[in-house]
């Protein structure tokens, strides 16, 4: 592959190689991904063999690269362009290429029916949003299909309705957001995804929107261009809902609670004091921070499709890091904000043994928790 | 109206700045069949003795009483071409300069075209030429006497120099002592001396200059007037006090980066301190940790400094130096412990600088480079996360003391200062100088002079340098005596004008004011700058700018597209 154009179009050339993208990434302590290094590469050689990099798929896009960088390069774009390169090459790990498959046929990388996104509801009625409403309610793939997930996508239907609030989802008729797909590198079926959903978004006609997870809000608020649509993280809604008081939390969660920071709610988003107002605002919830929090939080390793691959060091992985650090606080519950950090760090708790110790719960969890019996 | 115009025309080769795009000799040619003309040449460089000569000789030779040169911006040489014709016996106000660098051949590429509008440009300047009209240049009286404000090194050199020239100096301090933030300094680079040794003497001579008047707990808090008469309130514990003094020093200074602005630094620990922290604990002797001493020390450069995120794009220029002085001073109290500076560049520009670091890495301090990406607590210590560039590999470095070498920002107070003395501040938020190589300590404002870190970041011998610039500079107006004020100033047809008021409304100088008698709009030509504002603002078409009258600026548009 010719280096020029790339390093043309992503603006390469403001690099000074300081060296705070490469010493910021979580993987690059446990992979050969130097993305420093490839950035160089682009700038002083002509010619990537870009099949030699399999490291790539390493990347799990927490963007602390992009979140570090003092000129304003932007290092993990680069990865996700080079990705896209072996895209088009087809030489992509088979799980990846599973993953666009099942979001190209089923609206999902799981590949699951698109006839059962609404499973989730377990024969609850909820409103139709293509029949019109003001909060359109985006569940995303993770929360429709995966059992572990399921419980936030109804914990939050029922607070929407606890508060009164006008909502409504888009069925089965609701596709994948292609944040993760452009990750990975597919930017064609992205741009498909982003004109398909973007069309039936507006025409709902809603004022807002809320996703259970911080990837479909990341890539709704920033690379959809949904303007006059207010795109929302459940957790700024909800904290706002307890700050009208629209919310009683009534119950007591007597608990020791650290929390999490997604990198897409964090990082990329900065959304850090919302999730944290929610768990102050649940009674008998003593919050204790990790070392690591907000601008520092560790990543769990889920993102930037690694949900649907593996990653070439699967002997030491960062949810291990991190749950450890969760235990050493003393707290009995990680509090997480994300599906798939939800998924990545309880597999870390059950493979480290630290299940007596530390249990992994969605922040919805616990406000359902307090919100009492249905 | 005096005798018929005879206007010369000369166009500048530049070397080959213009000739290699305009067919300069082209143009001189077609200057010559021009109404007026009676001389056309081109030179390779007008600007140039024998350039000029050649304009003073035709004057005489051809009994010139209009001078057009078409060469660069007359921001460059105006001036110059005004100085000759006026040796020559002309009036300075009947040369015009047409623009044919900057405005044509620096940008454009097509030969033929560039050279087609170079003839338009010079049609058109010759044009405004015939329109012209000499202006009587004039002078008024400079009250003896500076302002300067700021009392750290720059404000006391500059105040110094000036007051040893002879002439009373207001030094207007905003904290309770004099010293600014080198007095916060342990020693200085490369040659190790103590601060206190430095300025100490510096202070005392302030305090005791029989021509100083020093206003410490003050903040000047109004100024009014123009270059050689400018009225200066100061507002201290005393109360308030007006000084008049011909010219203005500013030497305000600079805040320090709040590493708190990279939370990933993590500056909230104990162990995780600022340069200037370290001065004091350098000054202390003490550099313990949980009452022991660090094993390892660890410098972080560039915190705050050649970062976009922050806004601070540009290099402090000190940090380099100061953390090889730190380092330094480190390993002489803990010859055993590890002492690591983490860099993306060094730089070590300056007397002695890049010998001190030398010795430094000699004596053992480690350079290590990859800047730190993170910070965070393991245990009593601090892990740094960063990758070593040149081995390509990422490290956690654990250690007992980090330096965070924190560069300089503007004042966040500036906006004060250049609101009230309308000082014009660069994109890096400092004050901005009049031209950057030729006139580094002027100031849009004439009579205002910049000194010191308040125009950006600066080492000492820098500020010093550059405060006994501002001071000689200051000192021009207060030793002539007399200031020339603009002759192509607005004026006003009383007859005409309808005392409306529109032209002191628009006016960013203060120069019109309505004649409380009369009721008409009378402008001080000494406040006006020429700007044009107010002529254009004016409904009844009463107020009129010299030099560029509507029969001079019609005159250039009807060569252009009559």
């Amino acid at each position: 592959m010719k280096t020029q154009a790339m390093t043309e179009q992503l603006e390469l050339y403001g690099c000074i190689q300081c060296g705070k993208c490469t010493g910021g990434c979580p993987v690059a302590r446990k992979t050969t991904l130097n993305i420093r290094s490839l950035i160089y590469y682009m700038l002083v050689e002509p010619e990537l063999k870009v099949d030699a990099h399999e490291e790539l798929w390493d990347c799990t896009s927490c963007f602390t690269c992009v979140e570090r960088c003092p000129k304003d390069v932007r290092p993990a774009e680069l990865i996700i362009a080079l990705r896209g390169q072996l895209v088009e090459g087809g030489r992509i790990p088979e799980t990846i290429g599973a993953a666009l498959m099942g979001t190209f046929r089923q609206g999902n990388p799981a590949g699951m029916a698109r006839e059962d996104r609404s499973a989730w509801t377990d024969s609850r009625e909820v409103k139709a949003a293509q029949d019109g409403c003001d909060l359109l309610y985006y569940i995303g793939c993770t929360p429709s299909y995966d059992i572990r997930a399921q419980p936030i996508t109804r914990a939050l239907a029922r607070a929407f309705t606890v508060a009164g609030l006008d909502f409504g989802t888009l069925g089965i008729e609701e596709s994948c957001c292609g944040n993760e797909i452009r990750r990975m590198g597919e930017e064609g079926l992205f741009e498909m995804l982003v004109e398909e959903n973007g069309e039936m978004i507006r025409a709902v006609g809603a004022s807002r929107m809320v996703t259970v997870s911080p990837h479909c809000f990341n890539t709704f608020k920033n690379e959809y261009g949904l303007d006059g649509i207010d795109v929302l993280h459940y957790t700024q809604l909800v904290a706002a809902l307890i700050e009208q008081g629209k919310l009683e939390l009534a119950n007591e969660v007597n608990k020791r609670v650290t929390y999490h920071d997604p990198c897409f709610l964090g990082k990329q988003n900065r959304v850090y004091d919302e999730p944290r107002a929610i768990l102050q605002a649940i009674p008998g919830v003593e919050l204790i921070e990790m070392d690591r929090n907000r601008e520092r939080s560790l990543c769990c390793e889920g993102g930037g499709g690694r949900m649907w691959a593996e990653g070439t060091n699967l002997e030491e992985r960062l949810a291990f890091q991190r749950v450890q650090e969760a235990a050493d606080t003393g707290a009995e519950i990680l509090a997480v904000a994300c599906p798939f950090c939800l998924l990545t760090l309880e597999d870390a708790v059950k493979v480290r043994g630290l299940e007596e110790q530390l249990r992994v719960m969605d922040i919805m969890e616990l406000v359902n928790l307090s919100l009492g019996e249905e | 109206m005096e005798s018929k115009p005879r206007i010369g025309v000369y166009i500048c080769h530049c070397g080959v700045n213009i000739s290699a795009t305009v067919d300069v000799e082209q143009v001189a040619e077609f200057a010559a069949t021009l109404p007026n003309v009676v001389v056309s040449r081109d030179y390779l460089y007008m600007c140039s003795d024998p350039g000029q000569g050649l304009i003073q000789e035709d004057i005489e030779t051809y009994d010139l009483n209009r001078v057009v040169v078409a060469s660069c911006s007359p921001r460059m040489h105006e001036p110059t071409f005004q100085g000759a014709a006026q040796q020559a016996g002309m009036n300075p106000y009947l040369v015009e300069m047409a623009n044919i660098r900057e405005q044509c051949s620096w940008v454009h590429s097509d030969r033929e075209r560039a050279t087609e509008k170079a003839k338009w440009l010079v049609a058109s300047v010759v044009a405004k030429a015939a329109e012209l009209s000499p202006l009587e240049e004039r002078e008024v009286d400079v009250t003896p006497g500076s302002v300067v404000v700021g009392g750290g090194v720059a404000g006391m050199a500059a105040a110094l120099d000036v007051a040893d020239a002879g002439f009373p100096v207001y030094l207007v301090e905003k904290s309770e002592r004099l010293g600014g933030r080198l007095a916060e300094l342990n020693r200085t680079f490369p040659t190790l001396e103590p601060v206190a040794d430095l300025i100490g003497p510096l202070i005392e001579r302030v305090q005791t200059h029989p021509a100083i008047t020093l206003f410490l707990n003050a903040q000047v808090t109004n100024v009014e007037g123009y270059v050689g008469n400018f009225k200066v309130k100061v507002t201290g514990q005393e109360g308030e006090r007006q000084v008049e003094v011909g010219s203005i020093i500013i030497a305000t200074g600079y805040d320090l980066f709040d590493p708190q602005r990279k939370p990933e630094l993590g500056y909230e620990y104990p162990n995780v301190i600022t340069s200037l922290e370290m001065e004091q604990r350098l000054f202390d002797g003490d550099l313990a940790v949980n009452g022991r001493e660090p094993q390892r020390v660890t410098f972080i450069q560039c915190v705050g400094s050649r970062d976009v995120q922050v806004g601070n794009p540009y290099c402090s220029r000190v940090c380099c130096m100061y953390t090889a002085k730190q380092a330094s001073l480190v390993k002489d109290i803990l010859p055993n412990a590890d002492v690591t500076v983490l860099y993306m560049d060094v730089r070590t520009f300056g007397k002695g600088a890049e010998e001190f670091y030398d010795e430094a890495r000699a004596k053992g301090v480690r350079y290590r480079k990859g800047n730190v990406s993170e910070i965070y607590r393991r245990g009593e210590r601090v892990v740094l996360s960063g990758e070593d560039t040149l081995l390509g590999q990422p490290f956690d470095w654990e250690t007992d003391l980090v330096v965070l070498a924190v560069g300089m920002e503007s004042r966040a107070d500036i906006s004060e200062l250049s609101t009230m003395l309308k000082l014009p501040r660069s994109a890096d938020g400092f004050f901005l100088e009049l031209h950057p190589k030729l006139r580094p300590v002027d100031t849009a404002v004439n009579g205002v002079f910049l000194a010191g870190c308040c125009q950006g970041p600066k080492d000492i011998p820098d500020t010093v340098a550059q405060a006994k610039a501002a001071a000689s500079s200051a000192l021009i107006p207060l030793l002539k005596g007399t200031v020339p004020v603009e002759s192509a100033t607005a004026v006003v047809d009383a007859d005409l004008c309808a005392g409306c008021g529109m032209c002191v409304d628009v006016c960013p100088y203060g120069a019109p004011a309505l004649d409380l008698l009369w009721g008409v709009s009378k402008i001080n030509a000494v406040l006006c700058k020429g700007c044009g504002a107010c002529a254009t603002a004016c409904p009844s078409k009463a107020i009129n700018l010299q030099h560029f009258t509507p029969e001079q600026i019609l005159a250039q548009v009807d060569a252009l597209v009559g």
